[in-house]
């Protein structure tokens, strides 16, 4: 009876392939938008979080201007750092920190990369770890010396995936350093930057022999990493009062420059993705709710006929549950078809829009049963329940529906 | 040697609704028909026929009365139990055809073959006689749509006998058809009546359609008013 009734649903699936396919892409649409959602929502907290533990904890960034306004503000210079290390209470270590732009070639091979001077403290302030050889000291960073530590992105581009390039010397513009250490991978930054993609080198050779000695004020930006349960309030303000006084501001004059708390762009960051995550998620709820009234939709408009073919059916000698078994298994197929192409459809989606938007695919089998539960449910109780109701009829009820 | 009768009816009442709404269709029917027979149940819209007929046809169950069907109490079975009957003694025929839709007429053959559990080679092979048998043999692969109501009534007809019943229901079978292709379909029933020896029981209101069966019973207001042979042979 169970093979007979198995027989008659696939028939009468493909005979009403229209019918069938709008039933499943209701379901396909509702599982995949709440898969991919909330897939992609947890990826994101995901990576936001990784971001906050590369940044490193507790630390202050102090950078010229005003929040992306940094053209033709005065920058920093040694002695503000050496200020700011002698005069702010509650501070672990401040790194002081230049950029320059240029290409690094060692052999036939270059790459145009992000040149980072700082100091040694730099190291454990923006919470880097080692993969092969050593950070440079603070004595390399007092003399000058030609070395330097090289991201992942940079010895694959330079020496290739697993070649030790401890000792080599790169070249950039008229200066040779030689690589003394290779950092840990870090991978994407907050704006989908390579984290991996940099050289570091100590501040005073950077200034020295890349960016010049021209002007003083060659510090970009400072990091400052403070003592763990202090306030860093506290520490924001006094560096506030002290570089104001530094660079000699009136009273009624703005900060040029601003101090930036990772712990508060943190929390806003992880905050907002929080939100966002839950905003995903309430649209993939709609989705799922219009997805399930499509199903019933179709189901209710075809009742008529379908009432009209259960007449049929039992006036040419079916049981009652020989037809409601047809009716189950026709709902249970196209339901679990939909729920599988759907989940299938949103694995493309989440693979793609991941590599799109930056963040880790993480696979979650929670939300793929529960979406795929939800509309299967819907289905099969929106095409079971007219059928259990026609096939409670009298036949010639059933048969004189209109 | 007097034949056994296939249908005995007994004091039958069918009464719709209840309380003061309550409509009685049928006032205590006695109706005897043997195998064999070709039947014509006539009568004016409201008299009753429709009702005797989804009665005799194990559709519907009556409020009081006995009505045996080779001696089975068919008031005593319950859905499930006439259906099964229905599977595998009778065949339906009726005014708006019903076949399935977007269902070739192979498929809709075939219907009662799948609920008999019949295998597919036999099911093709029984359903493809049935279809020639109604003169039909080149309709196989067409839906209902391609076919004229003439076609149609064929296909059921096939659907009706391709499990090989010995009583055919037919209800009202050339209410949408024209006078040509209700003789067509008339010819086909008394066909099968009279070659085959399938009975057929038959509601119509129509005189012209009435005279190709062997005996014609009138009801009206719920009783038997009349019931005459023809001299059909």
């Amino acid at each position: 009876m169970f093979l007979n009734a198995f027989m008659i649903a696939l028939r009468e699936i493909r005979r009403n392939l229209t019918r069938a396919f709008l039933t499943v892409l209701g379901i396909v649409i509702g599982v995949a938008a709440v898969v991919t959602m909330v897939t992609l929502g947890r990826g994101a907290t995901v990576a936001v979080k990784a971001q906050i533990s590369n940044l490193g904890s507790n630390l202050l960034i102090l950078r010229p201007g005003q929040g992306w306004h940094t053209w033709g503000v005065a920058q920093f210079s040694q002695t503000d750092v050496q200020a700011i290390r002698e005069q702010v209470s509650g501070i672990h270590a401040v790194s002081p920190f230049g950029y320059a732009n240029a290409p690094a070639i060692y052999l036939e091979n270059a790459r145009n990369t992000d040149i980072q001077g700082t100091s040694a403290d730099y190291f454990s302030i923006a919470n880097w770890k080692l993969s092969l050889g050593r950070f440079f000291t603070e004595a390399e960073v007092v003399e000058g010396a030609a070395v330097c530590v090289i991201g992942e992105t940079i010895r694959k581009e330079l020496f290739g995936k697993d070649v030790d390039p401890t000792g080599k010397k790169i070249r950039i513009k008229s200066m040779s350093l030689e690589v003394v250490g290779v950092t840990a991978v870090k991978g994407q930054g907050g704006f989908g930057d390579d984290l991996d993609d940099n050289i570091i080198t100590p501040i005073t050779t950077l200034r020295r022999r890349l960016t010049g000695r021209g002007s003083k004020q060659n510090v970009n930006q400072v990091m400052i990493s403070c003592q763990d349960g202090y306030p860093t309030a506290h520490i924001v303000a006094e560096i506030t009062s002290l570089m104001r006084e530094r660079r000699g501001l009136t009273r009624n004059e703005q900060n040029n420059f601003s101090v930036f708390d990772s712990l508060q762009l943190a929390d806003a960051i992880s905050s907002s993705t929080k939100v966002m995550t839950s905003l995903l998620g309430a649209v993939a709820g709609v989705s799922l709710l219009v997805g399930g009234i499509g199903i019933m939709n179709i189901m209710l408009v075809s009742v008529t006929e379908r009432t009209r073919e259960i007449g049929i059916r039992l006036a040419i000698g079916a049981r009652a549950r020989e037809v409601l078994l047809q009716f189950l298994v026709e709902a249970v197929t196209l339901s679990c078809v939909g729920g599988v192409c759907g989940i299938i459809l949103a694995y493309g989606l989440c693979v793609t829009l991941a590599e799109v938007v930056g963040a880790p695919f993480l696979f979650d089998p929670k939300i793929n049963v529960i979406a795929f539960i939800f509309s299967a449910a819907i289905g099969i109780v929106f095409g079971f329940m007219p059928a259990r109701r026609a096939a409670a009829l009298d036949p010639i009820d059933a048969l004189r529906h209109e | 040697m007097p034949q056994q009768a296939l249908i005995d009816l007994r004091g039958i009442t069918k009464t719709y609704g209840s309380g003061d709404a309550a409509f009685e269709a049928l006032c205590g029917i006695d109706l005897t028909i043997t195998r064999g027979e070709f039947v014509a149940v006539m009568g004016p819209s409201g008299s009753g026929k429709s009702t005797l007929m989804n009665l005799l046809g194990c559709l519907d169950t009556p409020t009081s009365g006995s009505y045996s069907f080779q001696g089975i109490r068919v008031e005593t079975l319950n859905q499930d139990q006439r259906s099964l009957l229905r599977r595998h003694a009778l065949g339906f025929i009726f005014q708006g055809f019903n076949l399935l839709a977007r269902t070739s007429a192979l498929e809709n053959v075939e219907l009662p073959l799948l609920y008999r559990g019949y295998p597919r080679k036999q099911r093709h092979q029984l359903a493809r006689a049935a279809l020639a048998s109604v003169g039909l043999p080149d309709k196989e692969r067409n839906t209902p749509a391609e076919l004229s109501g003439g076609q149609q009534q064929r296909v059921a007809i096939a659907r009706a006998i391709v499990t090989n019943p010995h009583t055919l229901f037919a209800d009202e079978p050339t209410g949408n058809l024209d006078s040509k292709t209700t003789r067509g379909i008339m010819q086909l029933l008394r066909h099968l009546n009279s070659d085959l020896g399938i009975t057929v029981i038959m509601v119509t209101h129509e005189d012209s359609v009435a005279t190709y069966a062997r005996r014609i019973i009138h009801v009206m207001d719920g009783l038997i008013e009349a019931d005459e042979e023809t001299d059909n042979l």
